[in-house]
């Protein structure tokens, strides 16, 4: 009964973020851009690794709509694929990142407590921390490569997600239907799987899907710094990394996919408003 | 008061700054492989690992040797540098300067411009002011900022030739570094000016500072700035870890020498004893810099000194 009520609840508010005009637009766009990640092989006029040193560095124009990079690689098939290995580390990052903090979140706030005490201590730890620099000790551990990029973003946002649903438990525990349950003799489990978590989801959801955007930003910038994906995966981050030697011959290898990075985290900023609007959660983000 | 607090808020880094660096620690022993072949250059004798084998006590247990190496580090002996070849407190000593006046400049730069930008936005109340300082907000937290700095060397440095592309010579390499990161903390720290200048003008004895016939310029400076403050402050004490993660970055896309380029540089290189240096330095300078922001709004506020104390 709670999930099927939350499920028309969320259909009716994705649906009224797609209503207004921003919402719309940046919508569409993640949208097509989910389809062009999904459909690389298929959309890429090019092979992503296949080298022309006859025709390095190429302006955009035809047939490379955006140009060629040093190896003569097409920047706009690249860019596509990109998008494949952006979309999916970040997503895969969040969603570890979400479970984990959504489980250690609920758990302190739920039983409270020296648990509570223990988790929300190393959570505040790394809080004040600088996402960069969560991720760089992370890399430096297991050292560079995607599987390290996911779990250092994962890592970087855990706090996020464990502090905003603490929050949101620790409110719902005091709302009377909550103690009428406990009071009914429910099993803790059954209070917080079918009670507290389905009360408590919105927020974080909304905010898992704003920290995709920052996940993004974070894989590009491990990958610029040479610590994410590795040659010859198209990552958009790595892309402008090696684009940086050839600043002035070839700008469009860097302008492209720090274009895609831009617009793509604005429409997740963007869209995720428009959801905080629709949902009417703005307060609930506060406070956490 | 106020020192009563202070002195709390550093019994707190305590336990904070221990769990920190006993991560940073372990980050040798978490490696694949021997965590003495990490520490050591290739090809390296066996005098050489005996040698690094008696200075860290690699034979003793790794409690001990935690307390061996974190009373090296405090005593600025950071060990030697794999493919550097050089005692990493030389490298440290070298870089931190131009990361704190990077970082120092860039804070600077990003409170005084953008109080300055908020103060100018809620006198002269115009929507689109408002407006277009959301819009940098937005841009200021989404668009990549190595990106934005490499648009910047390619506008500025490449096309109209005002600014050396990389290094660190004279004043005029500071100027894109220090935008670069300061760009969304200024928009930032209008908008959150302007709001707080809003606010307070809205308060009762506003009204009465006006029946009693005080200049709105006299209003505004004495009165409303000290009321507005305190919000700038938090988000400026928020703003300190942003800035020294930005400033990470921009070291390394503009080529300058600093900690973050160097942490950066050992990371691709594998050379571990300055990666953990690099990381300590770093971390301290995030935990100090909360802090001052912490007691900065403590020293506003008396509200949040009674709450913690």
């Amino acid at each position: 009964m709670a999930s099927r009520s939350l499920d028309a609840f969320a259909r009716m508010s994705i649906g009224r973020a797609f209503a207004s005009g921003v919402g719309m637009v940046a919508g569409g766009f993640l949208i097509l851009l989910v389809l062009v990640a999904i459909f690389a092989p298929w959309i890429a006029p090019f092979d992503y690794a296949a080298q022309n040193l006859m025709n390095a560095n190429a302006a955009p124009g035809w047939p490379h709509l955006l140009g060629t990079d040093e190896f003569g690689r097409d920047v706009l098939s690249r860019v596509i694929h990109g998008a494949r290995t952006s979309l999916s580390v970040s997503a895969t990052a969040i969603a570890i990142s979400m479970a984990a903090g959504m489980t250690l979140g609920a758990a302190a706030g739920y039983f409270g407590g020296f648990f509570e005490r223990a988790v929300m201590t190393i959570v505040d730890l790394t809080w004040s921390f600088p996402d960069i620099l969560i991720a760089l000790i992370f890399v430096a551990i297991i050292g560079p490569g995607l599987t390290s990029t996911t779990f250092a973003i994962a890592i970087a946002y855990l706090a996020q997600f464990t502090r905003l649903t603490r929050a949101q438990i620790v409110r719902l525990k005091r709302e009377t239907f909550i103690e009428a349950t406990i009071n009914l003799g429910a099993k803790p489990s059954h209070i917080l799987l079918k009670h507290l978590m389905p009360n408590a989801i919105a927020p974080v959801i909304v905010v898992g899907m704003l920290a995709i955007g920052d996940g993004i930003v974070l894989e590009a910038t491990l990958g610029f710094f040479g610590l994410g994906a590795q040659p010859p995966t198209p990552s958009w981050g790595a892309m402008m990394s090696s684009g940086t030697a050839q600043l002035f011959l070839s700008p469009w290898v860097i302008i492209f996919p720090g274009l895609a990075v831009a617009v793509t985290v604005i429409a997740v900023n963007l869209f995720g408003d428009e959801l905080i609007r629709a949902l009417d959660i703005r307060d609930r983000l506060r406070g956490a | 008061m106020i020192l009563r607090y202070t002195f709390q808020r550093l019994l707190m880094l305590i336990p904070v700054s221990f769990s920190i660096s006993v991560v940073i620690f372990m980050i040798v022993y978490l490696l694949p492989g021997d965590p003495i072949d990490n520490l050591l250059r290739v090809g390296s004798s066996a005098e050489d690992r005996a040698e690094l084998v008696a200075r860290y006590g690699l034979d003793r247990s790794l409690f001990v040797q935690y307390f061996v190496w974190i009373g090296n580090m405090f005593r600025g002996e950071f060990g030697d540098a794999i493919v550097l070849r050089r005692p990493v407190a030389d490298l440290v000593a070298q870089n931190l300067p131009y990361s704190l006046t990077l970082g120092g400049l860039a804070f600077l730069f990003s409170s005084t411009v953008g109080m300055a930008l908020g103060t100018i936005s809620a006198i002269v109340r115009q929507p689109v002011l408002d407006r277009l300082m959301r819009g940098f907000i937005l841009l200021g937290s989404t668009v990549p900022g190595f990106w934005l700095a490499l648009l910047l060397i390619l506008f500025f440095s490449v096309n109209l030739g005002w600014f050396p592309v990389s290094g660190a010579g004279g004043w005029q390499a500071l100027v894109l570094p220090v935008l670069t990161i300061g760009f969304g903390g200024v928009a930032l720290v209008a908008r959150v000016t302007r709001v707080a200048l809003l606010d307070a003008q809205r308060e009762d004895f506003v009204t009465l500072l006006h029946a009693k016939g005080l200049s709105s310029g006299t209003i505004l400076f004495r009165h409303l700035m000290p009321h507005a403050l305190l919000p700038v402050v938090t988000i400026l004490a928020l703003r300190i870890g942003w800035i020294l993660g930005g400033a990470v970055t921009v070291e390394f896309v503009f080529g300058r020498p600093g900690l973050g380029s160097l942490l950066i540089r050992a990371l691709g290189q594998r050379d571990y004893p300055v990666v953990q240096a690099c990381l300590l330095m770093l971390a301290l300078a995030v935990m100090l810099g909360t802090l001052i922001g912490d007691v900065a709004q403590a020293a506003m506020d008396p509200r949040i000194r009674e709450k913690k104390s």
